[in-house]
């Protein structure tokens, strides 16, 4: 044993009574953890490949199988937990940079779970939303503080910004093709198409293939350009420009050459095989006012017939960076939370960068309407939005629509083994491998995204209605819906919310 | 041939124009400062008289730009096609995540010329500078081509700093015989042999013939080429938690 010995972090649960050795397990799982040994008759497994993605147990047809933590552990530590020696471990053997992968796991608070929803009772009847209109269509954009008529008395819409009508609240956050597979590409598109909201392409390009999903698609453009062309930049309905992930705030990406397969290099439009490599900065890009020269250079070159996001991450000085987002001339802002996923990135700055995006949802809100620009931007929640709830509270912080990206893995197959940086997702999500990704079939994913999305926007209506709140334009910002549940009087007045019983 | 004046004009107004104009080749006099000229006019020929703004042939697609003057800050950003003559200077970012064309500037490029350009099967895109560049020439390259010919400059190293940084594709000439300073751990630097010089024999030639200089004289100089040693820079730099 070396000194640095790393023991499994699972332990693989047989059940020899059941198990009819029919080596599905083995077949199934691209860790190789479990193997036939002729001579024994017998199933082994390589527990430390485990990652405990939960495929093998799904698939076992005699439910032999269980997962479970490895019992054995070090000495216990307040301080030092076991995972962390074990990285110094790893770090002392490679002197490599750890890499993870979704949302940080650290035990900080979810202010989510700390506020409460309001309803009605007695003085204004809730509403029941079976039965009565209740609106949560959004239209994102810049809205004027004035109108223009024509002489014969109908709006002049040329002088209106360009706006993003969605038809539930709820997008799909930018994952690329690349980080994520084919099939998950094909159906996110296919289910915002049938929903009538929107993927967004991340930022590695557009497959020829998805061209056709045009009207439900928004483009990203960031550091590394990857596949953007004249016909890209048209194919989206809204154009996003990438400057920060909450996941990985203040740092690039990077896809290693071994994820660029002749698919995804096609599509980013580099070389089979090559880092793709998207710097931290955008090197053109060191002032509001050169941001503002980025997003109208999209905009000159689309005939300024789409609007243009801007997404960023949350960090200690969102509000003043929002402000002046806000007048840059974007359209619309996302703001991605520090617990937001990512397909890859340095662990420790995944678990230690940027802050929760309840506080910098609601302390952008708040700036924006103080400074009387809040109009100039509409505001789009990002990174650990959970559920209806979570989005509900969100909109009531300030949100105009929430993205959301695991919740929408979640429900095409994703088990949250945290392991897509090592691209052999058993789900056929994470991963370029051809006979992994052949596992997750678009035509049922595709539908339980809608359902997913359907669910959400059922239970938001339901939570609405409680409330005597007919359409979700007069939730916005509504704070008065919201009560804190153990929170300090600082937190309180960054959420803008006052506490349960007052 | 259309004439457009483009004094007093806003960006917007005078882009339009542009594009809209009868014939595909347009003259545009009194630019001054103007972005984003030649952006979103497909097919056009657009000679450019004065100085135009940042911007200028962003996400270009099929235009050919002719400019008598200075251009500035990022100019052919993201360019897909088409090409900008610059009969001047050029200011910073030129030609940033270019994946084909060409850019010929007859003097000096700015900071971080050729920036994150890439190559993909018959596209690939060429920068020629005639005279120095500003540091972090060609950082992050993953492809394509950039000459420095560094004409008036033949006593020092006609490239600044950190030439390559990142760099994981592509090539870098410079016609120079001093060493460019800090070059990054990425960067192989050698000599380059004949071979090399044929490969790039046509398009110094034809930027020599564009900007009145002798291609055998530049073509006959000692150049240096600069090509990233990995094409993945960074394997070495993770490990899965």
């Amino acid at each position: 044993m070396s000194v640095n010995y790393i023991p499994s972090t699972f332990a693989v649960l047989r059940d020899t009574d059941r198990c009819i050795k029919c080596r599905a397990c083995e077949r199934q799982c691209s860790n190789e953890v479990h193997y036939y040994d002729a001579d024994f008759d017998k199933m082994f497994v390589h527990e430390e490949q485990c990652v405990d993605c939960q495929r093998c147990v799904t698939i076992c047809p005699t439910k032999a199988l269980a997962i479970i933590e490895n019992p054995n552990s070090f000495r216990k530590a307040s301080n030092y937990s076991q995972q962390l020696i074990l990285e110094n471990y790893r770090q002392a053997s490679t002197g490599a940079v750890l890499l993870s992968s979704m949302g940080n796991p650290q035990d900080f608070p979810v202010y989510w779970d700390k506020m409460l929803i309001n309803a009605s009772q007695v003085t204004n009847p809730s509403i029941d939303p079976l039965r009565e209109p209740m609106e949560t269509k959004v239209f994102l954009g810049k809205k004027h503080t004035h109108i223009n008529r024509n002489p014969d008395g109908t709006i002049d819409m040329t002088e209106q910004s360009p706006q993003l009508e969605i038809k539930y609240p709820i997008m799909f956050s930018a994952m690329s093709y690349g980080s994520i597979s084919y099939n998950a590409h094909e159906s996110l598109a296919r289910a915002a198409t049938e929903l009538g909201t929107f993927y967004n392409t991340g930022e590695g390009g557009l497959h020829q293939d998805f061209y056709q999903y045009k009207t439900n698609t928004i483009v990203q453009v960031a550091s590394g350009r990857f596949g953007v062309s004249k016909d890209y930049l048209d194919a989206g309905a809204a154009i996003e420009i990438k400057m920060g992930q909450g996941a990985k705030p203040g740092i690039g990406g990077h896809l290693p050459g071994k994820k660029v397969s002749d698919d995804v290099s096609k599509t980013r439009m580099i070389p089979k095989g090559t880092d793709a490599i998207s710097p931290a900065p955008h090197h053109d890009i060191y002032s509001i006012e050169d941001l503002r020269q980025l997003i109208f250079s999209l905009k000159e070159a689309t005939d300024y017939k789409k609007p243009v996001i801007v997404k960023i991450a949350a960090v200690h000085n969102v509000a003043a960076i929002a402000s002046g987002i806000a007048r840059s001339g974007a359209d619309i802002l996302v703001i991605d939370g520090f617990r937001g996923g990512t397909g890859a990135a340095p662990t420790r700055i995944r678990d230690n960068v940027g802050i929760p995006i309840e506080l910098a949802l609601a302390s952008v809100d708040q700036r924006l309407r103080d400074e009387q620009i809040r109009n100039e931007i509409s505001i789009v929640a990002a990174g650990s939005i959970r559920s209806s709830s979570d989005a509900v509270k969100a909109f009531a912080l300030g949100a105009d629509a929430v993205y959301i990206a695991t919740p929408a893995l979640l429900a095409i197959g994703c088990h949250l083994c945290r392991s897509c940086h090592g691209a052999k997702c058993n789900w056929g999500i994470a991963t370029q491998r051809p006979d992994l990704v052949k596992r997750l079939n678009p035509d049922v994913a595709y539908k339980r995204l809608v359902n997913l999305v359907h669910a959400w926007d059922h239970e938001i209506k339901e939570m609405m209605g409680g409330m005597g709140i007919n359409s979700l334009e007069a939730l916005k910002g509504n704070r008065l819906m919201l009560r804190g549940i153990g929170l300090t009087d600082k937190e309180l007045q960054i959420l803008g919310i006052m506490h349960a019983g007052e | 041939m259309i004439t457009i004046d483009a004094k007093n004009k806003y960006y917007k107004e005078l882009n339009r124009e542009i594009k809209d104009a009868p014939d595909n080749a347009v003259t545009v006099e009194n630019v001054c400062g103007q972005r984003y000229i030649g952006t979103n006019s497909p097919g056009k020929d657009i000679t450019v008289i004065g100085t135009p703004g940042n911007g200028l042939g962003a996400y270009l697609n099929s235009v050919n730009l002719v400019i008598h003057g200075n251009a500035q800050d990022a100019t052919g950003d993201t360019m897909d096609s088409g090409e900008i003559i610059i009969h001047g200077c050029v200011g910073d970012a030129c030609g940033y995540g270019m994946r084909d064309g060409k850019i010929y500037v007859k003097d000096d490029a700015g900071y971080r010329a050729g920036i994150h350009m890439k190559e993909y099967n018959e596209k690939i895109p060429n920068i020629i500078i005639g005279g120095k560049t500003g540091s972090f020439l060609g950082e992050y390259q993953a492809g394509g081509r950039i000459i420095v010919l560094g004409v008036g400059y033949e006593d020092k190293c006609p490239v600044g700093g950190f030439c390559g940084t990142g760099m994981h594709g592509g090539e870098i000439f410079i016609r120079t015989e001093k060493l460019p300073v800090n070059l990054p751990v990425q960067v192989e630097i050698t000599t380059a042999t004949p071979e090399d010089m044929d490969s790039i024999k046509a398009v110094v030639n034809e930027f020599c013939e564009k900007f009145d200089l002798k291609a055998a004289d530049i073509l006959s100089s000692h150049f240096y080429k600069l090509t990233p040693n990995s094409s993945n820079p960074y394997t070495e730099l993770y490990v899965n938690q």
